[in-house]
């Protein structure tokens, strides 16, 4: 039999390198006894609250639910967390543990950018040395992020095999991490790759539902008929549902990015278009070829552009209780336009995506029910590459 | 006793890896006849896969070449059965789990054992995770050899005990590639090998020369190279198999010598 350690029914496992086996467990056996520590764990809270500004809002949309004339819709503002989206929680949870287990060095991959600035703002507030690996063609879509790593004090390493994307900046931190293990700590940004880190990286982000649940509780008094995220690997998407999973009447619905089309090569709708695979550690699915080769994704995020999807979501999707949804570049851009001039809120192009398909569900649902739409990110990072993908030569 | 076991038998093993298809499967086919005439004990064949994390950027590069000349899996399927014809020596495959999960794991093996595959070495299935493949590595007398680092420490006897073929042991952390100096205590690595199974270990990553093979194989029971040779062929390309011969019969030398 399979080792069951760390798996959601058939995913997930260890499928990693001998050399970073005992990394894993002594990761594992430090989380597992710190996530009971009470001081460990009113350290965490002190940061998500006073430095990343925890709680997070839960937003009425008013001008959004008239115009849609459904689902009465709110907006989970993860993008008003300190750096700008939901990557802080999954952070500071690591870089504190990191921290306890005497690592004093952070590495981690990064697509948009996002998680890398997180993390290299986690490492500027301990004290502590950070590499970035971050792919080429990432590094010039999101030029901006890139410099306010290297402000943070990051070292920021262009990757450049592969496809130079985010699954490449994955391989490359995890190639970096076999060289170098004993003062390091691997800040995996996704509920992805080897076990443990699926598991602490829902832990952490699991905050978002545990805040929708109450904020809802105290605003409406009931839950929320259908939670929506956008899923690249699925942080975001798994901490805002996973307080919901036994509450089997609330849907679940993660956006996967789509790209120019699910019938097309340039997606990156792993549930749509993938199939099993074992990769980055994990078993779950993969978009890939009849030989197993991974194939080069793509969408219009950089953030959302992986080929895989976290083995947590490959449950869910097994067992029925979560829905994951194709959501192209066309309809994520306008969303992202959408709810820019609707509530005065520019969404990530990542976050787009959950927008986008909520306005699709919306003004099928009753007036009574209620939709709440995880805003994992500020959208500055994308003005300029929206501008362009709409004719208007910006750069920043 | 598998059929890997007689790469040992002539004195210290020298190991040959060779990306499938780099610069394409006729000059594999004619480096692995040179590594073999010039003393090679073992070949690993590499099935070139997308996304090799335990790879440096050479066998990255020769991965990569590979399959952008179109190989895959079938194919090199192909070379080992036109390879059999003449080559005797013991064969294994170094490829990634995705490879052999996704062409079915039960028609990969039994084309293995069809083909005269001796083993399997997969750096992203460790011990933990090796029942994914082991059951079917049995019906079909395929070995599936472990591998031990430097960091593995008090796995080491679990892992040795019950190792098969040979143990592969990983040289220095990191990825694949030459390195101009090796660190890591082996003799004590080794030692507790010894302790747990009577199976050879060969040692490999970041060896390049005679000297550094020498030396390896004289702490373990052969010295395995991949990089170096991976080197060679990607600068001669067509021409790299008279290169590879006479490199293999040198590394040969030089761990005879032990």
């Amino acid at each position: 039999m399979t080792n069951n350690n760390g798996r959601f029914g058939i995913h997930g496992g260890q499928y990693i390198p001998e050399t970073l086996m005992n990394a894993v467990i002594e990761l594992e056996e430090a989380y597992n006894h710190y996530k009971e520590d009470a001081d460990f764990n009113r350290e965490l809270t002190a940061l998500f609250n006073d430095y990343a500004g925890r709680p997070s809002r839960l937003y009425y949309a008013k001008k959004m639910t008239e115009d849609l004339g459904g689902a009465k819709i709110y907006l989970k503002r993860e993008d008003l967390n300190h750096t700008g989206s939901h990557k802080i929680n999954n952070v500071l949870g690591q870089a504190l543990l990191a921290k306890k287990m005497g690592k004093t060095r952070l590495i981690a991959e990064t697509g948009a950018g996002q998680h890398g600035v997180a993390t290299a703002t986690a490492a500027a507030l301990m004290g502590m040395e950070c590499v970035v690996f971050m792919g080429e063609e990432d590094t010039v879509r999101q030029a901006l992020n890139v410099y306010r790593m290297r402000l943070l004090g990051a070292e920021v390493v262009p990757v450049k095999t592969g496809t130079a994307t985010l699954k490449d900046a994955v391989s490359e931190a995890m190639r970096e991490w076999t060289s170098r293990i004993a003062d390091t700590h691997y800040c995996l940004g996704s509920v992805m790759g080897p076990h443990p880190f699926p598991t602490i990286v829902r832990d952490f982000q699991a905050v978002i539902s545990r805040e929708i649940k109450a904020q809802l509780a105290e605003r409406e008094g009931k839950l929320p008929d259908a939670v929506i995220a956008c899923v690249g690997g699925g942080s975001n998407a798994m901490g805002s549902f996973y307080h919901f999973i036994e509450d089997k009447g609330v849907r679940l619905i993660g956006c996967e990015a789509a790209g120019r089309g699910i019938d097309t090569f340039e997606t990156a709708a792993t549930i749509s278009t993938g199939r099993l695979g074992i990769f980055h550690g994990m078993k779950s699915y993969f978009c890939q070829d009849k030989y197993g080769q991974i194939a080069p994704v793509y969408s219009i995020s950089a953030g959302l552009d992986y080929p895989g999807i976290g083995p947590e979501h490959a449950h869910l999707h097994d067992i029925g209780r979560a829905e994951y949804v194709p959501v192209t570049d066309d309809e994520a851009v306008d969303a992202f336009e959408y709810l820019s001039r609707m509530e005065g809120i520019i969404p990530a192009i990542e976050s787009a995506h959950a927008v986008a398909y909520a306005r699709k569900i919306a003004p099928v649902m009753g007036k009574e029910q209620i939709i709440v739409i995880t805003i994992s990110g500020r959208g500055d990072k994308d003005c300029a590459a929206i501008a362009r993908y709409r004719g208007e030569d910006i750069h920043e | 006793m598998s059929k890997i076991g007689k790469a040992f038998e002539n004195g210290k093993a020298f190991i040959a890896f060779l990306t499938c298809g780099d610069p394409d499967l006729e000059t594999t086919a004619a480096c692995v006849r040179a590594a073999v005439e010039n003393g090679a004990d073992l070949i690993e064949l590499g099935i070139p896969f997308s996304d090799p994390t335990a790879e440096g950027p050479v066998i990255q590069g020769a991965n990569l070449r590979a399959l952008t000349g179109g190989v895959t899996t079938d194919r090199v399927f192909d070379l080992v059965r036109e390879l059999r014809k003449d080559v005797q020596t013991p064969m294994v495959f170094m490829t990634y789990a995705n490879v052999i999960f996704s062409y079915g794991a039960e028609r990969f093996l039994s084309t293995c054992r069809e083909i005269g595959m001796d083993g399997l070495i997969l750096p992203d299935l460790p011990y933990e995770e090796k029942e994914e493949f082991l059951p079917l590595c049995h019906t079909y007398g395929v070995d599936l050899v472990s591998l031990v680092a430097p960091t593995s420490e008090n796995r080491i006897a679990m892992i040795a005990k019950e190792a098969e073929g040979f143990l592969y042991v990983v040289s220095s952390l990191g990825v694949t590639g030459t390195r101009s100096e090796i660190t890591t205590d082996l003799k004590s690595i080794v030692e507790v090998i010894r302790q747990n199974t009577d199976i050879p270990c060969a040692i490999g990553f970041g060896i390049s020369t005679p000297e550094q093979a020498a030396k390896m194989a004289g702490l373990s029971d052969g010295a395995i190279v991949g990089s170096a040779i991976v080197k060679i062929i990607e600068k001669y390309g067509k021409d790299a198999p008279l290169h590879v011969g006479e490199y293999v019969r040198g590394m040969k030398e030089a761990v005879c010598r032990v």
